[in-house]
Formats: C-alpha cells, sequence, structure tokens
C-alpha cells in the first residue's frame, strides 16, 4: 500500500480511545485540549446551530481555522462539504490533519464524493452501513465514522448505524469464499474490501462514533457498541458547563466499561444540550451521500 | 514477562499484539487499581499526550508511574510515550523531546534507517517528536536527518518512531532483553 495512505491510517490509530471534539472559537480549543481531547474539529458553526440557522452550510473560513492551529498542539480537522475538492484543496494548503468530507454541510455534489486518493491529506467520512462504508474507504477514506443525527443530541441515530455497521461485518465474516464475490455486488463495495472484512472481522480503519453523543452514557454506550473512540459534536459547547462534560466524556471513553467511575463521571455535570428528538427534525442529514 | 501497557488512550493495543507476539504477558493499565502482582515493565504508547497526561493525572496513577520508573522499573515510550518520559513530563529521563517536530500530518513519513545494535529497521513517524536535548548519561541508538530519533538511559527506552505499527519486532524484543536485564 501507498505510504500516504497508510500513513493516514496510522493517524488514525493514534487517536483511538479518545475523544474529538468540535470547536468554533481557539477559546474552545484550549478548553477541549485541557480536557484530554485527542484532536479537534475547528469550524464556525456547531451542528445544532447550522440546524437551527438552515441555509448552505460551507467550508470555514480558512483565518478561523488557522486560529484554531494556532492554539493548541493536538491534531486539528476541518470540514469540507460533499463532493467538493476544491473546499479540500484549501483545507489541504493549510495544512490540516484531517478533512471530513462531511453530511453536516450542505453536500456539492449529489453522485461523486471526492476521489481522495489524489490528496496527501487525510479524510474521515461518515457511514450508516457497511457498504457506505467500503465505497468511503475505496475513494481513500483513512478513517471511517458513524452518521448518527448531527446536532440532535439524540443518540439513536448513531446507535442505529453502530449496530448496522456490527451486523453486517459479522454476516460477512460467516460468509465462505465462494460467496463474497455476491455480497460485494450487494454492498457496492470493491471485492478486496469485502474479503478483508471477511478474514479480519473489522473495517481496514479506526472506526469512530459521531452524531447525538451527549453524555459519559452516551459516550460509553459506542465505545461498548464498538466504536473505537467518539466524536463530539454540539454536546460539550451547548450544555451548562463545557469544561466539566468535556473531562466527563473524555474520562468515560476511557473508562468505558466501568459502571462504577460511569456513575461518578455522570455526577452534577449541570444541563445537557436540549437536544431534538428524531421525529420532531425535518433535515435527515444522514441520508446525504451514501 | 508481565509489561504493563498504558491504556488511557491512544496505539496501546497494537502494543500488546507486539508483545504477545515475543511471548511476553501484556496487561493494560488505565488506573492505580489495575496495577496488580509482578511487573516486569512498562510501555507507554503513541497517541495524544495531552490527552494522556490528562486523565493520568486523576487518581494517583502520574504518581505511581514517575515513582516506579524513579525505582527502577524498566520503561519504553514510542512518539507520544517519549514525550511523557521527558523532563518537562514524568522527569525519569534526561532528555527533553519536541513535539509535533516534523509538522502536521503533512510531514508524517516513513523511512528505514539503523538503530544501534539492530541494523536498519522500519522507522513510521506520525506527527511525532525528536530529542532536542539530552543529558550524559543517555545513549543515543538512532538518528534519522540529523535528529535524534532512538534514545536509552539505563534500562529506559524511548522511540520517536512507531516499531508497533511496522510488523518488525526488533525493537519490542530489544526492550525485552533490556528488561529482562541481559542488555
Amino acid at each position: 500500500m501507498e505510504d500516504r495512505v497508510q500513513l493516514n491510517r496510522q493517524l488514525a490509530q493514534m487517536l483511538k480511545g479518545g475523544v474529538i471534539m468540535d470547536v468554533t472559537t481557539p477559546e474552545q480549543a484550549k478548553i477541549a485540549e485541557a480536557a484530554g481531547a485527542c484532536a479537534v474539529m475547528a469550524l464556525e458553526r456547531i451542528p445544532a446551530d447550522i440546524r437551527a440557522a438552515g441555509g448552505v452550510s460551507r467550508m470555514s473560513d480558512p483565518a478561523m481555522i488557522k486560529g484554531i492551529q494556532a492554539a493548541v498542539s493536538i491534531p486539528v480537522m476541518a470540514k469540507c462539504r460533499i463532493g467538493h475538492f476544491a473546499e479540500a484543496q484549501i483545507l489541504e494548503a493549510i495544512e490540516i490533519d484531517y478533512i471530513d468530507e462531511s453530511e453536516v454541510l450542505s453536500p456539492a455534489d449529489d453522485t461523486y464524493h471526492i476521489d481522495k486518493r489524489r490528496f496527501r491529506v487525510p479524510f474521515v467520512c461518515g457511514a450508516r452501513d457497511l457498504g457506505e462504508a467500503l465505497r468511503r474507504i475505496a475513494e481513500g477514506a483513512t478513517m471511517i465514522r458513524t452518521k448518527g443525527e448531527p446536532g440532535t443530541g439524540d443518540v439513536i441515530q448513531a446507535v442505529r448505524h453502530m449496530r448496522q455497521m456490527q451486523r453486517e461485518i459479522h454476516r460477512i465474516q460467516s460468509l465462505g469464499a465462494e460467496e463474497l464475490p455476491e455480497a460485494a455486488k450487494q454492498l457496492q463495495s470493491p471485492l478486496d474490501l469485502v474479503q478483508f472484512v471477511h478474514d479480519n472481522g473489522r473495517l481496514p480503519v479506526v472506526n469512530f462514533a459521531a452524531g447525538g453523543v451527549a453524555t459519559p452514557a452516551d459516550a460509553a454506550l459506542m465505545m461498548q457498541l464498538g466504536a473505537e473512540g467518539v466524536f463530539v459534536g454540539s454536546g460539550i459547547f451547548k450544555s451548562g458547563d463545557p469544561e466539566k462534560r468535556a473531562r466527563a466524556i473524555v474520562r468515560a471513553v476511557t473508562h468505558f466499561d466501568q459502571p462504577d467511575e460511569l456513575a461518578r463521571l455522570s455526577e452534577g455535570l449541570g444541563e445537557a444540550m436540549v437536544g431534538i428528538n428524531e421525529q420532531e427534525i425535518q433535515l435527515l442529514m444522514a441520508q446525504r451521500g451514501i | 514477562m508481565r509489561i504493563a501497557v498504558l491504556s488511557l488512550q491512544g496505539a496501546f493495543e497494537e502494543h500488546r499484539q507486539m508483545l504477545l507476539r515475543l511471548g511476553a504477558d501484556p496487561f493494560f493499565v488505565r488506573e492505580t487499581a489495575d496495577w496488580k502482582g509482578r511487573v516486569d515493565g512498562l510501555v507507554l504508547p503513541g497517541g495524544e499526550s495531552t490527552a494522556m497526561v490528562c486523565q493520568a493525572q486523576e487518581g494517583g496513577l502520574w504518581q505511581l508511574l514517575q515513582e516506579r520508573i524513579a525505582a527502577g522499573l524498566p520503561v519504553f515510550g514510542t512518539c507520544a510515550g517519549m514525550i511523557l518520559l521527558d523532563r518537562t513530563h514524568l522527569n525519569v529521563m534526561d532528555i527533553q523531546a519536541r513535539r509535533n517536530a516534523y509538522g502536521r500530518q503533512l510531514g508524517s513519513f516513513r523511512t528505514v534507517a539503523p538503530m544501534k545494535g539492530l541494523g536498519e529497521i522500519p522507522m513510521t513517524f506520525i506527527r511525532a517528536p525528536y530529542v532536542e536535548d539530552y543529558g550524559d548519561g543517555v545513549e543515543v541508538l538512532a538518528e534519522c536527518g540529523g535528529r535524534v530519533v532512538a534514545v536509552r538511559q539505563r534500562n529506559m527506552l524511548a522511540t520517536a518512531f512507531h516499531p508497533e505499527l511496522d510488523g518488525d519486532p526488533s525493537v519490542h524484543r530489544y526492550f525485552l532483553q533490556l528488561a529482562s536485564g541481559r542488555e
């Protein structure tokens, strides 16, 4: 495998067991870093506000992203629109550590995702099931996250997507070698990637949970369902005490299987983000770019 | 040999796999209660050093690690693990690591270079540090592009690169020899 793809997959390995937090200012980025975030996602508006504001949502101002890069020593990620390779080129030019080709922003192309193999900088993409994940990996994504339903504070979709992915991985593992080409056809994914899943029982890249994670318990739930780390978007800086909640979620990801510790972490966190139930929302971002 | 692997955040599973492959008996440490029985060595993995420090400082784990290493426990740190061992963190090795010394992810690279006693080995640098200053008791084991990337001080070993990612067990084997007092 080409060195760059390998190096980019390996950076994701270094993020495992960690929390990636959405931040909109250098001050928030510093709070996230001090709380133990393994990376930050720099964006002008967090998903809950994007949802509230409506309209077309685009890549953030590079000056704003550079301000966050200057404020912290941990990796800085940023989002571009699905299919918007020019936004990705701009993010690569400012040496972003990871690009999130994200359904949270308005898609720029309703047919094609970015050909991520043409970039040296790594990409993370959202997926609701195994087929989506493998298609993104074939396009060059070196990290996958569940789509969940961003900006809602409702974890149900992240759970659905993670369970779906695990279920399909187990099914592929149970197939005979002669059944794999048909499985690849059904998943609309390359056979070599399906073969990898069959042989190893996992994706060939790191898989995080994202979308609707708002509490330490949410984070622990996703880790127990098989996530290797967690993205928290609106959940932290839309809550009453971001600093304390950020620390608690970081610790919950490390101690995800220890209920005593989780109980301690969940105490006195103040107001969680209010949230919206999935039935109450008009726009399902997870259906963008499949 | 029972080897503790700090498992707060990062690529700790990769170290466990490599140690298992060499016949060692690795176990994960997330809190002081995990530190039980005989411990022959400690591995500090790659990941984000700020994330690890932040968590280790709760519940006394930081002090435990500091005391055990100072008392002579063999230790091996890779990348973020090297940073944890330096003067400004656990302060057990007489080295100063420079964080993100090669820049951001676009500066990450893979190469093959010689390491003392091991010959040419693969080296993977991911947003890596290097050693920018070291004291008299520190032996330089590898340099890359004129930068110090592997060091040893008594039974303490630190590499700026990630031997746990390259499938080559020679650095881990070297550490196990160090830990058993045979090196």
